[in-house]
């Protein structure tokens, strides 16, 4: 690929280089003798200096390199040309090869698959649960797990704010094996949408607000509550009639204290008028099958095995 | 080509090689240098095959990144050691050229000693050095044929167990012979054996003086470090001059000017014009000329180490013996004694551990149950020895900080593990904004192993 926007450059480049090239052993084979005038009656072999002469008498003597220096010189050259026409590097010629630096990458990916690919395929073949109490498969989990879902999940797995905690046993989508499992492979995108329209005012908002943090007995103002509960039938749709969420469409439960923004009234009004919009990345195509199994047992594992405990 | 006219000469800025043929001698110098040289190669042909507590004593393992030098694994983190190790040679390369010159081009350096081994089996196979000459220059016959690659294919096995001794350094010596018998080397083992034996065979048979005088840097400035007080390979010239034959003329010097000096020299000079660039130190025309000395019933030491001043001035042994240790061979001294000191007692008090800290930056802080604010970290726990330990992870700095996770780790030898961690301090304790506080992983059942690590503590306003 080129990233010049004209073809004159490409060949401009080429037809540059390969005159340097030339020019270089041009020079090299013009430079290896001297013609130089000599003294009548003198052996010509034993003229000592290269006939360069400056200011009068200051005379350049040789002093001869050795020959298979020039000759490393012509094989230098021979290398460049050679190099040049099996592999890219004139202009937008791609080299007989056609050797490119993604297929590297491509080969590395299968040299570490063919190593690893077995290791993995073997956990593959077993229940997730199985995995879980794998001390080997917790351990490569774990290092997978700080490579990859860290950044966002945390090195604890505890989360933070719009990133939820992983060690609890609240599950936006549920947290069977197979269902962390669907959630990293395809990945999520959880949306509310704004309610502020829908709900009226903002003096509905704040009702309605504080009627959520009622469900779950967080300080709230109980008269503003009364009147936000009408206007909750709106949410019941996703979050059921009672706020307890709905893992299918991966609505929180509103009914216990663990909030994904933040439990103040400020927040979930906030929430309430603006919406929240929210993606997990599907990993599938990044990681692939196996090693998702191996992360998915170790995601369950936080909040369910014993190895949880006893972490080695 | 076009005829040149007669006042004109063509002046080749190239000029091919000439051979030398060093001639075969024994003495004093030549013993000292074949010490020299069995000692080195027991030390490289053997060392791979040497084992330690069940694996290769000495193997550099790159893939993993991991250095084992007998009971010692060295890190990538550990490089400062490779330094110092390096700072050493360096300091110990002034010192010995300080005082007597290129001691190390003569004695020690690889180049040197593969040609010396090198010459030993072309003179087995070829001959004494007029042998040699005379088959150069006869004409190809079955027996120079003979000769010839026998010599070449000596040279070649000795050059193919020097690749495979080299790369069994890197790789374990004998999973490589294993695969050698198997023919079923890698492809990068094979190219590097391939190309170490290739640079024996052509450095030590084909290149040999030519490496010394174009391509060695250490050639070039080791002369610059050599001044009047160092001992260096001389020409008595007072002595030697007038050359010529004993007694046939009162004023002949003690030189007989029988050229044995130039024949035995490797690098193909004549010491008797004086110090030259090209002069390795190998101190072979010593041994010559005093074995000519002895013959004509002259004293030796015509051509001797001794000193620039030395010669210049007529010292006599003791003085020049006391001008050698000038100050700065003495600074070198010191310098060189600390540094192998130094060396050697961080080796000794390193910590098979390390540990790195690293904050997490999702979140800075949070608060939990009972308004304890927490901070997560991920502490990677390198066990850089080769026993497994159970480590218990503390942390010090706020009055009341606590690990919230599980205190103690089972790592095995020569491995890193990242392990999250969380910390808690009551609520009211610690300043706003960021303090320090230091992390103390301890192996359980050796106290000994004990890292500490900074790190910071983040309380939100």
């Amino acid at each position: 690929m080129s990233d010049f926007t004209n073809g004159f450059w490409n060949i401009y480049i080429a037809v540059l280089t390969i005159i340097s090239i030339i020019g270089c052993g041009l020079l090299l084979w013009s430079q290896s003798k001297v013609r130089m005038e000599k003294q009548p009656g003198e052996d010509p072999a034993s003229v000592g200096t290269t006939g360069h002469i400056w200011d009068v008498d200051l005379t350049e003597l040789n002093t001869p390199m050795p020959r298979w220096w020039m000759w490393l010189f012509y094989i230098t050259i021979v290398f460049a040309l050679a190099y040049l026409f099996l592999y890219p590097g004139l202009g937008t010629y791609a080299g007989k090869l056609g050797w490119k630096s993604s297929d590297a990458y491509q080969s590395e990916l299968k040299k570490a698959e063919a190593e690893y690919g077995p290791l993995f395929n073997k956990y593959l073949q077993q229940d997730i649960k199985a995995v879980a109490a794998d001390p080997q498969a917790h351990v490569i989990g774990e290092r997978l797990f700080l490579t990859y879902c860290a950044q966002c999940h945390g090195s604890d797995a505890r989360g933070s704010k719009g990133f939820p905690n992983l060690t609890d046993k609240d599950w936006l989508y549920g947290g069977d094996p197979e269902v962390i499992k669907t959630t990293i492979l395809h990945g999520r995108n959880g949306q509310m949408p704004s309610m502020a329209a829908a709900l009226g005012s903002d003096k509905d908002v704040e009702n309605v607000a504080h009627y959520v943090l009622s469900l779950s007995d967080s300080t709230h103002d109980p008269i503003k509550a009364v009147f936000g509960k009408s206007k909750f039938a709106m949410c019941a749709g996703c979050h059921g009639a009672a706020g307890t969420g709905n893992q299918a469409l991966g609505a929180p439960n509103l009914s216990d204290k663990i909030w994904l923004y933040g439990g103040g009234v400020e927040t979930v009004m906030e929430t309430i008028r603006k919406g929240r919009n929210n993606t997990m990345p599907a990993f599938e195509t990044f990681l692939g099958e196996a090693k998702v199994h191996v992360l998915a047992a170790y995601v369950w594992s936080l909040s369910n095995a014993p190895s949880n405990a006893d972490q080695k | 080509m076009d005829k040149l006219s007669p006042d004109l000469a063509i002046v080749k800025m190239y000029s091919a090689r000439e051979e030398i043929y060093p001639r075969e001698i024994k003495g004093r110098y030549a013993s000292l240098r074949w010490i020299c040289l069995w000692l080195t190669q027991l030390v490289f042909y053997g060392l791979p095959w040497l084992n330690w507590n069940g694996r290769q004593a000495v193997l550099f393992d790159l893939g993993a990144r991991k250095f084992y030098i007998f009971g010692i694994v060295l890190w990538p983190q550990d490089f400062i050691y490779l330094a110092a190790l390096l700072i050493i040679s360096a300091y110990a390369l002034f010192l010995f050229t300080a005082v007597a010159g290129r001691v190390w081009c003569g004695f020690a350096c690889p180049q040197t000693v593969y040609t010396e081994i090198f010459l030993w089996i072309e003179r087995r196979i070829e001959g004494t050095r007029s042998a040699r000459m005379r088959l150069d220059r006869q004409s190809w016959s079955l027996q120079k044929a003979l000769k010839k690659s026998g010599k070449h294919a000596a040279w070649a096995a000795l050059s193919i167990w020097t690749g495979l001794s080299f790369v069994g350094y890197f790789t374990p010596i004998h999973a490589l012979m294993g695969e050698v018998l198997a023919m079923g080397l890698g492809p990068w083992e094979a190219f590097w054996i391939a190309f170490y034996s290739f640079a024996t065979y052509g450095n030590a048979g084909w290149m040999r003086e030519q490496v010394c005088k174009y391509m060695c840097p250490y050639a070039r400035f080791q002369s610059a470090m050599i001044d009047k007080d160092t001992l260096i390979i001389t020409y008595d010239r007072q002595r030697g001059e007038p050359r010529g034959a004993k007694g046939k003329d009162a004023q002949n010097g003690d030189c007989i000017d029988c050229s044995m000096c130039v024949q035995v020299c490797p690098t193909g000079i004549d010491i008797r014009n004086g110090l030259q660039y090209e002069c390795i130190g190998c101190a072979a025309c010593i041994d010559a000329c005093n074995s000519v000395m002895k013959k004509v019933e002259s004293p030796p030491g015509l051509i001797r180490y001794s000193t620039e001043r030395a010669i210049t001035s007529r010292l006599s042994l003791a003085e020049m013996r006391r001008r050698v240790l000038r100050p700065r061979v003495l600074a070198y001294m010191a310098l060189l004694v600390l540094i192998i000191a130094a060396f050697f007692t961080a080796l000794a008090m390193r910590t098979p551990l390390k540990i790195d800290v690293i904050r997490d930056r999702g979140v800075m802080a949070r608060e939990v149950e009972d308004g304890m604010i927490e901070n997560v970290y991920r502490l990677r726990i390198m066990n850089t020895g080769e026993t497994p330990h159970r480590f218990h992870i503390s942390v010090a700095g706020i009055d009341s900080i606590t690990l919230a996770t599980p205190p103690e780790v089972d790592i095995d030898g020569a491995t890193t593990r990242a392990i999250p961690v969380r910390v808690r301090i009551n609520p009211g304790k610690g300043a706003h904004g960021s303090s320090t506080i230091v992390f103390e992983v301890t192996a359980v059942d050796d106290p000994a192993v004990e890292v500490r690590e900074k790190a910071v503590f983040f309380v939100p306003r």
